[in-house]
């Protein structure tokens, strides 16, 4: 599948059922961390607060405008003066996708995520779009710089681990993918699954050699 | 993107104290990473020579964590911001 290049990177042809698959998977993960839902406590958002702190008003800001610069400057003052330190957030994937720095010290994880997941987030949106930017719609060939197969893996890599989590996953992955009825509606996760864990295991390869 | 932090690589041992590299980076198991991503994010992450980045992939598969880094604790945060961005499971702790 993939190979490595001269010049230190990449190149792959992809079909254009691959390339539309790609896209549908990846996606979903870039929305997941724009959406702020996720959260526990950082930032209450509209409708979300279950202690009533919640600002009467504060839901006409709307959290569903994230490109606008001048609320994603307020939301970061906002974060800086808040001293409550936030939480692991409560969807699964996304606390994997945004794990606790420290393990059995809430509040430095809580410090730590304070100031680092808003660049983890937009580091990880980063790399998806990166794999959607050059992935040709009707599938071909791909060539990458080493940094943009570097994003690729991450992308891939993050997309796979929402799968491992929503299908729970386990180091026996062939085991569970035998012991499923093909017709399942499972079935096909996991085999989505383990195709893209082969197209990484080959990014790897090729940028490993 | 990624940096390689400029003391990772420290010979560590249970009695031993270094009081300036009280901080350690952990990498803990998970069933999704594949054996070869982990390896090739050590190599590429922290500069480590095949071997190494081997044979800290097979502690976190077999004993499921290694410590991968020591040093400063702002290094070691780094150190975890960057492996978080390429999804493995990484912890700071005061060793």
């Amino acid at each position: 599948m993939f190979r490595r290049t001269r010049d230190g990177g990449v190149r792959v042809s992809i079909s254009a059922g691959e390339a539309q698959l790609l896209r549908t998977l990846v996606v979903p993960v870039m929305q997941l961390l724009t959406d702020d839902r996720g959260r526990t406590n950082a930032a209450p958002g509209p409708g979300r607060d279950e202690a009533g702190r919640g600002e009467p008003g504060r839901g006409e800001a709307g959290s569903d405008e994230p490109g606008s610069d001048e609320a994603g400057v307020f939301d970061e003052l906002e974060r800086m003066f808040d001293d409550r330190e936030p939480e692991t957030p409560e969807d699964p994937v996304l606390a994997r996708l945004l794990p606790d720095a420290y393990r059995d010290d809430p509040k430095a994880a809580g410090e730590f995520r304070r100031y680092t997941e808003s660049s983890l987030r937009e580091a990880k949106k980063y790399f998806a779009q990166t794999l959607l930017d050059t992935l040709p719609a009707n599938g071909g060939r791909v060539e990458l710089t080493g940094d943009q197969a570097r994003d690729w893996m991450r992308a891939l890599n993050d997309v796979r681990l929402s799968f491992g989590v929503r299908l729970e996953v386990t180091e026996d992955f062939e085991e569970q993918l035998a012991a499923l009825d093909p017709e399942d509606p499972k079935f096909a996760a996991f085999e989505v699954y383990g195709w893209l864990g082969a197209v990484q295991e080959s990014l790897v390869q090729a940028l490993a050699r | 993107m990624s940096v390689a932090p400029a003391e990772v690589d420290q010979p560590r041992s249970a009695d031993e104290t270094v009081p300036d590299k009280p901080w350690v980076t952990i990498v803990w198991n998970d069933p999704v990473n594949l054996m070869s991503y982990v390896t090739y994010v050590f190599e590429h992450v922290f500069g480590y020579p095949r071997r190494k980045a081997e044979k800290l992939m097979l502690d976190v598969h077999q004993k499921g964590k290694a410590v991968v880094a020591s040093g400063a604790r702002e290094a070691m945060e780094h150190n975890v911001e960057v492996l978080h961005g390429y999804g493995l499971w990484a912890t700071v702790r005061q060793d």
